[in-house]
């Protein structure tokens, strides 16, 4: 009866988008425990371990009813518009920063296409809107989250909220080139913009991850996504030691709550996106329930608990870098984007249309792979004599660029 | 200021190598380090977080400095008998040496002969109070002192004020943990000298 009625495609996306909503506000909320947890071990701390759930037999379970505390918190705190912002815009910012990033999960496909009755046909995709464009779409929402931190910022009327503003958005289109190179690598490889279509291409007989074919564009499109999301190394925009705390100086209550769930909303679509894109969605290899094939309802729940355990581990990987790497002087933000990710950024798109020019259509997986991995180490050996020339040329990394005049000294007579 | 004076802080660190300037093989050294943090194989597992309420560091009892007290001493009764007073003379020297000014002190003609006066009041505010120990330092008779407790809570700025009965009872509280020195000073005798001199009806020594 049930099964019927989720038949239908319609009906079965209304159901996911509720699943998938709540697990990712779950999940999100999580995840600010989890990023916690995380940063007190990595410092030897112990992290939130106080809060358990309404006392329930005095019991503290690690902590874990921290984010339902917080949430409380964030809801009672007074919610401090300060004079003399521009009103609509103050409020709407966050809103729209959480709309923005929150819409991205309408194209994930979860779990591939499940088999409801058994009779052998699919019936309906684990994905809550099937897109032919849906990489365009996660690109078009990508660049709009930007949107909320630059209003954010404006209507914030503070100096400090304005240069967070005006950090994000130079940094966010910087680092959409990056990320779009690297996503016409995928493109280019599976031949499509469909999201199950570029998962598809990666599994199976015959084929194999992306990660595998194209490790440098994945690496790139990983460390891209740190900027894109405004995570460290990257957080310029929030720099607390500069900027206060940048667009967010202003905000307080619920609607910072929304930014900080934005900011890990927008992670969770990210690594999603990156899961899909170079390691093959909801695929393990060797694993049969999780191979296209396999359309039971039982598959698709293993392959919706495969695709969030690679969000989990990125995710992991976001927290983990936090705590590795201090941040970036912002003239070494650009640098890295414009002299060193966009290059090889073209390099690497150039290899893999080299490769779909050659490999046609009937060339076996390893000669494939050797292929790219040519074409990858090509682009290594290009990098690495670049850097050899400019450091004959006195160019230095960590310092002023190598092209300005020297800073006069004060008092010298200039 | 000459042109050699002026340092570059560019210049002081060695420029990158090439690995270096592709970040990763950095990026990996330092991710190694902090996973082995945070699985606890470096500091061995052990986290340097104390559990405040159920584990708690030592004290140092002597020199921490901690809510006040005022100390009791013992003397001998007019009918022979050990009995217990406040120590303090209302000397003021406390009140006066104090730079938040939290102690305010009421004498009165002392009942015993052998000081001229003791505190009816002795109110100490103990949230103006800066724990610097200056009372301590200036009491001839050691009758005020800091103690180790340093959770003091309360509902309302008055719970807050300690009067003459409250201290009295934190001495009763921490006299265990930090007997009351007792020394001799001039004019002044010891406990012992106190319970050595009037008739011996009583002649069983203190415990201190």
């Amino acid at each position: 009866m049930i099964i019927e009625w989720l038949k239908t495609q319609w009906h079965f996306s209304a159901v996911l988008t509720a699943v998938v909503a709540g697990v990712i506000l779950g999940l999100v909320a999580y995840a600010s425990l989890f990023e916690r947890k995380i940063a007190a071990w990595c410092q030897d701390r112990h992290g939130p371990n106080r809060v358990g759930f309404f006392g329930l037999f005095g019991w503290r379970l690690w902590g874990l009813g921290q984010p339902i505390a917080d949430g409380l918190k964030f809801f009672v705190k007074e919610d401090i518009v300060p004079a003399k912002v521009d009103k609509p815009l103050y409020v709407a910012a966050p809103a729209i920063c959480l709309i923005v990033a929150t819409m991205g999960f309408a194209v994930i496909p979860w779990g591939g296409v499940v088999d409801l009755d058994g009779d052998g046909q699919w019936d309906v995709r684990c994905q809550v809107a099937s897109l032919d464009i849906g990489l365009l779409y996660l690109l078009g929402l990508g660049a709009m989250g930007v949107y909320g931190v630059v209003l954010g910022g404006w209507a914030s009327n503070n100096k400090y909220s304005l240069y967070g503003a005006l950090r994000g958005t130079a940094q966010l289109l910087s680092y959409e080139i990056p990320i779009g190179l690297a996503i016409l690598v995928a493109v280019l490889m599976a031949g499509s913009v469909r999201l199950e279509e570029i998962i598809l291409a990666q599994v199976g007989e015959g084929n194999c991850w992306y990660a595998v074919k194209h490790p440098i564009a994945f690496l790139l499109l990983w460390a891209a996504m740190f900027a894109e999301t405004n995570r460290m190394p990257f957080d310029l925009p929030e720099a607390e030691q500069e900027l206060v705390s940048g667009y967010l100086t202003e905000y307080s209550s619920m609607k910072f709550s929304m930014f900080f769930m934005a900011e890990y909303t927008h992670m969770i679509v990210g690594t999603a996106f990156l899961a899909v894109l170079f390691l093959g969605g909801w695929h393990l290899p060797f694993i049969p329930w999780l191979q296209p094939e396999s359309t039971s309802i039982f598959a698709m729940l293993c392959k919706m608990a495969v695709m969030i355990g690679k969000v989990v581990f990125f995710m992991w990987l976001y927290m983990l870098v936090r705590w590795t790497l201090p941040r970036f002087r912002f003239d070494q933000l650009m640098r890295l984007a414009w002299q060193k990710m966009v290059p090889a950024g073209i390099g690497l798109a150039g290899v893999a249309a080299i490769v779909v020019y050659i490999r046609g259509s009937e060339m076996s997986l390893w000669r494939e792979v050797a292929l790219c991995w040519a074409g990858n180490v090509a682009v290594v050996v290009v990098a690495v004599l670049v850097s050899l020339l400019a450091r004959q040329r006195g160019d230095r990394v960590t310092g002023r660029q190598g092209n300005l005049p020297a800073v006069p000294a004060a008092g010298s007579g200039a | 200021m000459k042109d050699e004076d002026v340092l570059n802080v560019d210049d002081l660190q060695p420029p990158l190598n090439t690995a270096e300037r592709f970040y990763l093989p950095i990026l990996y050294e330092g991710m190694v380090t902090t996973v082995r943090h945070m699985f606890g194989m470096w500091g061995a597992g052990k986290r340097v977080t104390v559990q405040y309420p159920e584990q708690k560091r030592s004290l140092r009892v002597e020199n921490y400095r901690g809510v006040h007290r005022l100390n009791k001493e013992w003397y001998r009764g007019e009918d022979g008998t050990r009995q217990e007073r406040v120590a303090c003379v209302a000397c003021f020297m406390c009140a006066t040496a104090c730079p938040a000014h939290c102690i305010h002190i009421v004498a009165d003609e002392s009942p015993w002969d052998d000081r001229e006066k003791y505190p009816v009041r002795f109110d100490i505010d103990e949230l103006r109070c800066i724990y610097c120990g200056m009372c301590e330092e200036a009491c001839p008779v050691d009758a005020i002192e800091l103690t180790a407790e340093f959770d003091l809570v309360g509902l309302s700025r008055e719970e807050m004020i300690f009067d003459k009965e409250k201290l009295l009872e934190m001495y009763d509280r921490t006299k265990d943990i930090k007997p009351r020195k007792d020394p001799k000073i001039t004019g002044y005798p010891t406990t012992a000298d106190r319970l050595a001199t009037a008739p011996a009806a009583d002649a069983q020594a203190p415990e201190e």
